[in-house]
C-alpha cells in the first residue's frame, strides 16, 4: 500500500503550453482511484508522471510522504499495465510474467511459484507455454495484470486497459480488476475514459478536462453532484440534459414556455436571473393527468429490456433524453408530456458552468445535520 | 489465375532465370574445360576432369586466400552488427539532444561514395601501421550507415512501452538490448549479416591498396592474380577459382534466402 501525493503537479511538453495545470490530489494507501476524461485531457500523462516516465514540470509528487520526483521508474517500486500490454512477443507468457524479477534479486524457485500462483489466480495456468500472439485479448490483458501482480509491488498503475476488449469481456475485467485490488490490497491509480468503468470500479475519481481537475470524490457524490456542466455532461450515460434557463420572480422559465416553481433558499443562491438547468434522465417521467406536464415531442426511442430512453426536442435546438423503467411503447413523432421532478434540480452558473445550486446536495447536507 | 496463364508466367520466369544464372553456368563448364576448349566457343566441357581445380590451387595459395576473405568478412559483419545494432539502439530508444540531427548527418554519409574517402583511410591505416593486417582490412568498415539506417528502422516499430514496461521493472539498458530489442529484430538483423558478409567477401579494391603480400590478401585479388600471372589466361583455371569463390556466396544465399526476404519485405509490410 502506498500513498500518493500530488502537490500543484504540472507538465509542459514544449514550455509554453501546459498539458496538466497544478494538479492537487492525494491518494489514499488502498485506495482504487480512477483518473477519467476525455481525450487528449493529460490522463496519460499524469499516469506517466507518477511513474517517472515523464518528467515533472512543476509542482511536487511524493510516494509515502517522500520526495519522489528525482526518483527513476524502478526506484518507485510501482507496476503498470499498458494499454496496449506491452507483452514481450518473443517470450513465452511464462517468461514474460518473470522478466524482470531477477533485478529484485529473487530466486529462480521463488519465481516460478510466484508465476504459478498469480497464473493460477488469474487461470492462465494453461497458456504459460504460449507466445502473446497466440493469446486472445483478453487473454493477453490477464498476462499483462499478471505481470504487474507478480511484482508485489504496492502501487499499480493501469493506463486504459480494458480499452482493446469487447463489451462482455471488459464488464467481466473490470469486476475482476476490482476483486484482484481488494485482495492484493493494493493502491491503484487507473487511467480511462469510460465513465461506467469509473464509475462502477473507483473508490474515489478524479475527472479531468484540459489538463484541469473538474472534480474529484466518491462516484455517487460527483454523479449526485456534478461540480460544474462538464462532469454533469460527462458522467452518467446517458448523461445529464442542460438547457438555459431565465428566472423570473418564482419560476424558472426555460425554452421561453417551459417552467417550474424554485424555493426560496435556491433563489438566495442566485446572483443572476440566467442560470443552466441541469436535470438527470431518470429525473423525467410521464406526466400523470393531475399533474401539470409539458408537451414535446418523441424524437427518438431506445428500449434496452429494463429501460427505455426517450429522445424529445425541447426548445429550438437541444434534445433531451428520458430515461424509464421498463419498456415502453411510446413511437417517435408522438406528442408525450412529461414532468420533472423538482427536487432533483440542479442549477449551474451559464458563463463559467459552475454549479450554483443542487437540490441532491442541499438535501445530503440536511440528512448530515438532522442524523 | 488460369492454368494457361501460369504456365506462360512459369515460361516467361524460367527463360529470365535462365538468361540471369547464364554467365555463372557458363563459368561453372568453363571450370572444367582444358586448353583451347574455351577459345573454340564450345558450351560443353568434353569431359568433367577436376585438374583445373587442382592447378588453381597450386598456381596462388588459394587456401590461405579463402582463409583471409573468411576472417575479414566475419570480422567485418560481427564488428557492423554490433556497431549499428548499438547505434540504433541509441537512435531509437535513447532520448538526447539533436538527436534526429546527428541521425540525419549520420545516413548523410551514405551520400559519399567510399571511393572518396579511400585516400584520407588509406592514410589514417597506414600512419596507424596496419597495412597488411586484418585490422586494416576490417575496422575501416565497421561504422555502417546503411546499417544503422535499417536497424534503426527496425528498432522503431518496437513498441516504446515495452521499453518502459522494462524501465518500470528495473531491467538495465543493455539487458533490455540483448534480451527484448535483439530477439525481435532477429529477421532484420539476420538480413544485414547476410548483407554485411557478402559486400565484404566481395571487396576488392581496399584489400589491393592494405595489403601487398601473400599472406593477407583475400580471394578476390588471388582471383585477378591468377588472371594477370600469364599473358595468355588459363580460363578453365581462372573459372575453377571464381566458382571456388562464388560458392561460400551461393551456399550464404541459399541458407539465408527465406531470412533475407522478409527481413527486406518486413519494413514495407508494417
Ligand atoms: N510526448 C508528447 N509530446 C508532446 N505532446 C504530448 C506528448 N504526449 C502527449 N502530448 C499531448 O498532451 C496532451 C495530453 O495527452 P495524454 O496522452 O496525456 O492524453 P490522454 O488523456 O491520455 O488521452 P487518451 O484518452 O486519448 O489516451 C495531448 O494534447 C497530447 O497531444
Ligand atoms: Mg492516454
Amino acid at each position: 500500500m502506498r500513498k500518493v501525493e500530488l502537490k500543484g503537479l504540472t507538465k509542459s511538453y514544449d514550455g509554453k503550453q501546459d498539458v496538466l495545470k497544478a494538479i492537487d490530489v492525494t491518494i489514499e494507501p488502498g485506495e482504487f482511484f480512477v483518473l477519467v476524461g476525455p481525450s487528449g485531457c493529460g490522463k496519460s500523462t499524469m499516469l506517466r508522471m507518477i511513474a517517472g516516465l515523464e518528467s515533472i514540470t512543476a509542482g511536487e509528487l511524493a510516494l509515502d510522504g517522500k520526495r519522489a520526483n528525482a526518483l527513476s521508474p524502478s526506484d518507485r517500486d510501482l507496476s503498470m499495465v499498458f494499454q496496449n500490454y506491452a507483452l514481450y512477443p518473443h517470450l513465452t507468457v511464462e517468461q514474460n510474467i518473470t522478466f524482470g524479477l531477477h533485478v529484485k534479486k529473487i530466486s529462480k524457485k521463488e519465481q516460478k511459484a510466484r508465476c504459478e500462483e498469480v497464473c493460477a489466480m488469474l487461470g492462465l495456468t494453461d497458456y504459460m507455454k504460449r507466445k502473446p500472439k497466440e493469446l486472445s485479448g483478453g487473454q493477453r490483458q490477464r498476462v499483462a495484470l499478471a505481470r504487474a501482480v507478480v511484482t508485489q509491488a504496492p502501487l499499480c498503475l493501469m493506463d486504459e486497459p480494458l480499452s482493446n476488449l469487447d463489451a462482455k469481456l471488459r464488464a467481466k475485467m473490470r469486476s475482476e480488476i476490482r476483486q484482484l485490488q481488494r485482495k492484493l490490497g493494493i493502491t491503484m491509480i487507473y487511467v480511462t475514459h469510460d465513465q461506467t468503468e469509473a464509475m462502477t470500479m473507483a473508490d474515489r475519481m478524479m475527472i479531468l478536462s484540459g489538463g484541469d481537475v473538474q472534480q474529484i470524490g466518491r462516484p455517487l457524490d460527483v454523479y449526485n453532484n456534478p461540480a460544474n456542466t462538464f462532469v454533469a455532461s460527462f458522467i452518467g450515460s446517458p448523461p445529464m440534459n442542460l438547457i438555459e434557463a431565465e428566472i423570473s420572480d418564482s419560476v424558472l422559465v426555460a425554452d421561453g414556455h417551459w417552467m417550474t416553481p424554485i424555493t426560496a433558499d435556491m433563489k438566495a443562491k442566485l446572483q443572476t436571473d440566467k442560470v443552466t438547468l441541469g436535470v438527470r434522465p431518470e429525473h423525467i417521467s410521464l406526466a400523470k393527468d393531475s399533474e401539470p406536464g409539458f408537451l414535446v415531442q418523441v424524437a427518438n426511442v431506445e428500449v434496452l429490456g429494463t429501460e427505455t430512453l426517450v429522445t424529445f426536442d425541447f426548445g429550438e435546438d437541444t434534445q433531451w433524453i428520458a430515461k424509464w423503467n421498463g419498456q415502453s411503447d411510446i413511437q417517435p413523432g408522438a406528442q408525450i408530456r412529461i414532468a420533472v421532478d423538482d427536487h432533483h434540480l440542479a442549477l449551474y452558473s451559464t458563463e463559467t458552468g459552475e454549479r450554483i445550486y443542487c437540490q441532491a446536495s442541499e438535501q445530503a447536507a440536511e440528512k448530515k445535520v438532522s442524523s | 489465375m488460369s492454368i494457361g496463364k501460369k504456365v506462360l508466367l512459369y515460361m516467361a520466369l524460367t527463360v529470365s532465370g535462365l538468361v540471369m544464372v547464364f554467365p555463372i553456368l557458363y563459368a561453372f563448364l568453363i571450370s572444367f574445360m582444358q586448353g583451347g576448349e574455351v577459345l573454340q566457343g564450345s558450351l560443353w566441357p568434353e569431359s568433367f576432369s577436376l585438374a583445373n581445380y587442382f592447378s588453381a590451387f597450386e598456381r596462388v595459395p588459394l587456401l590461405t586466400y579463402l582463409w583471409n576473405s573468411l576472417v575479414v568478412s566475419v570480422l567485418i559483419m560481427v564488428g557492423q552488427l554490433v556497431l549499428c545494432s548499438l547505434a540504433a539502439f541509441a537512435f531509437v530508444f535513447i532520448e538526447f539532444k539533436g538527436r534526429e540531427w546527428i541521425f540525419y548527418l549520420f545516413i548523410s554519409t551514405m551520400m559519399i561514395p567510399w571511393e572518396a574517402t579511400m585516400v584520407p583511410n588509406f592514410q589514417t591505416v597506414q600512419s596507424l601501421g596496419w597495412l597488411n593486417s586484418y585490422a586494416g582490412l576490417t575496422i575501416p568498415f565497421f561504422a555502417m550507415a546503411f546499417g544503422t539506417f535499417l536497424l534503426r528502422q527496425q528498432f522503431k516499430t518496437i513498441p516504446k512501452e515495452l521499453y518502459e514496461a522494462s524501465q518500470i521493472a528495473g531491467i538495465s539498458k543493455l539487458r533490455f538490448f540483448t534480451g527484448v530489442v535483439l530477439p525481435v529484430a532477429k529477421t532484420t538483423i539476420t538480413t544485414l549479416a547476410i548483407y554485411s558478409f557478402l559486400t565484404a567477401w566481395n571487396m576488392y579494391l581496399w584489400p589491393l591498396l592494405v595489403t601487398n603480400n601473400e599472406a593477407n590478401r583475400t580471394v578476390q585479388i588471388g582471383l585477378k592474380q591468377m588472371q594477370t600471372q600469364e599473358i595468355a589466361s588459363d580460363w578453365g583455371v581462372v573459372m575453377a577459382g571464381v566458382v571456388m569463390v562464388i560458392l561460400p556466396t551461393l551456399i550464404l544465399l541459399f541458407a539465408g534466402q527465406k531470412r533475407l526476404q522478409e527481413g527486406l519485405t518486413q519494413g514495407a509490410l508494417k
